[in-house]
């Protein structure tokens, strides 16, 4: 398959907010040990001011630098969340207004627990590769929600990355092959009332993250005729710091070529950002000819498989905004009781 | 008391709560922020529409524990005229900075974020607010 699209620019950010695994252990009477168990020690935490929708805005704001095109011309924008704003009025306007991209351009938020992004990402490469759209900005971004006490709540984090696609010529990494599997499985859901999602304890993991990963992944070097070791980086998500490890290690990908893409023990699960943010922290590092494989997974449940191939144009565009790891180590460490505010999980009525 | 947003006051300034949309007077060149048809320093009606600079300085500010009701979950609030880069002066909360980091000749940029919700059913109101230059050490 020769499709002539891919990356033109990518763009991350990260809130500024750590709140340590050790510090909710310590609320809710866990081991202290539960941080080295999941391979995470601390979680990015969006500020009292902050959404998915502000979160995502700022991702769109870099890739757009960094793709260094008038944002009219992007004719597709697509947001990939499951903590949207509102249950029904688009985040994907909301950005498309603030970048200057409305009105002549598609916009929709997409629903697919953390992978709607990577849905985004397929549907905008279509556009693109069938000629209706010149440049599509797809935006992955969540302030993931957990039931406080919950296991999930050490890893639920903030933060979003996006990515501006377009035709092969312009792209810092062209778009080699994409492959998708998906299945109903309960592995993960949250109902339309409640504040925050249940998951299928022990059944989240094989069912649904490896069996997904490894068959989407499986399926895209078959069609390719690739093999583990024709890749310098391979991007899994990451529900914590072990899984995408475990996956690679199944796969017969090294330790070596994961690390790089990486950013769950940093930052935590920032769910439709998760992937999306280790495939930036790659770009940011990547030299041209670097042969990239991104699987993003979302509950319910089905992954991605991508293969991209980084050009010359990578170099310029590199230092046009922040870098992931710029992100990472800007930090300031609050308590749970101001992660708790700014999170939300206080309610307080105003009377 | 419940305080409503309105959806056509938010709509009609969407250019300058999302893209830091303000005026610049033709006649004697200063622009400033909101945008409104008359220019506040020379009184022409000759106004144009634009995109302000994103970046500046904070040339004083004010740091409020006592806030009106809908606010407490943000104070204390740091409220500041920021000078832009290109002379025009904006009022608008700071966010992401302890208060007690804040000083005037302090380099900003502008983001958008919340600045206020009504409640669990109503509105989000998004605008400008100013932060530290992030992340701190980029190569920007
Ligand atoms: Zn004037």
């Amino acid at each position: 398959m020769v499709l002539r699209v891919g990356i033109v620019g990518w763009g991350a950010y990260i809130p500024r907010y750590r709140v340590k695994v050790e510090e909710i252990a310590r609320v809710w009477g866990y081991d202290p040990s539960v941080g080295a168990e999941l391979g995470v020690y601390e979680k990015a935490v969006g500020g009292v001011d902050e959404d998915a929708t502000t979160i995502g805005l700022e991702a769109a704001l870099n890739a757009v630098k960094r793709a260094g095109i008038d944002p009219r011309r992007i004719g597709a924008v697509f947001f990939g969340s499951e903590s949207k704003p509102y249950a029904v009025k688009p985040s994907a306007t909301i950005i498309a207004e603030a970048l200057g991209i409305v009105p002549d351009t598609m916009a929709s938020d997409l629903e697919f627990a953390c992978r709607a992004g990577s849905e985004g990402l397929r549907a905008a490469f279509g556009l693109v590769a069938s000629g209706q759209i010149e440049y599509g900005l797809v935006v992955g971004a969540d302030t993931a929600q957990a039931n406080p006490g919950d296991v999930l709540e050490f890893t639920a984090a903030s933060g979003g990355a996006a990515f501006v696609v377009g035709p092969a010529r312009d792209a810092v990494a062209v778009l080699e092959g994409v492959y998708t599997y998906v299945t109903d499985t309960p592995d993960f859901w949250r109902r339309e009332v409640s504040p925050y999602p249940v998951h299928g304890e022990a059944f989240t993991g094989e069912p649904a993250y490896f069996h997904h990963i490894e068959s989407a992944v499986k399926g895209l070097m078959e069609r390719l005729g690739l093999k583990p070791q024709d890749f310098d980086y391979v991007v899994f998500h990451q529900p914590n710091g072990r899984f995408p490890l475990r996956i690679a290690k199944r796969l017969g990908f090294t330790k070596e070529q994961v690390e790089p893409g990486l950013i769950a023990p940093y930052i935590g699960n920032t769910y439709n950002g998760s992937a999306f943010l280790g495939f930036a922290r790659v770009l940011d590092i990547a030299k041209p000819g670097s042969r990239i494989l991104v699987a993003p997974f979302g509950s319910g449940a089905g992954s991605d498989a991508y293969s991209f191939v980084v050009t010359d144009a990578i170099e310029e565009k590199r230092d046009r905004a922040p870098k992931v790891d710029d992100y990472i180590a800007d930090k300031v460490y609050i308590d749970y009781a101001m992660y708790a505010k700014y999170r939300r999980l206080v309610l307080r009525y105003n009377m | 008391m419940a305080y409503r947003l309105s959806p056509a006051r938010l709509w009609r300034e969407k250019d300058s709560r999302y893209r830091l949309v303000g005026g610049m007077c033709r006649r004697c060149g200063r622009r400033f922020y909101p945008p409104r048809p008359v220019c506040p320093y020379c009184g022409s009606k000759s106004v144009e529409r634009v995109e302000l600079a994103r970046q500046g300085v904070v040339e004083t500010f004010a740091i409020t524990y006592t806030v009106q009701e809908g606010f407490r979950d943000q104070a204390p609030i740091v409220y500041a005229i920021v000078k832009l880069d290109d002379g025009a002066r904006v009022f608008a909360p700071l966010t992401d900075v302890e208060p007690e980091k804040v000083h005037t000749g302090m380099r900003v940029e502008a983001v958008v974020r919340r600045v206020r919700v009504d409640d669990d059913h109503g509105l989000i109101a998004y605008g400008i607010k100013f932060r530290p230059l992030r992340p701190a050490k980029s190569g920007q």
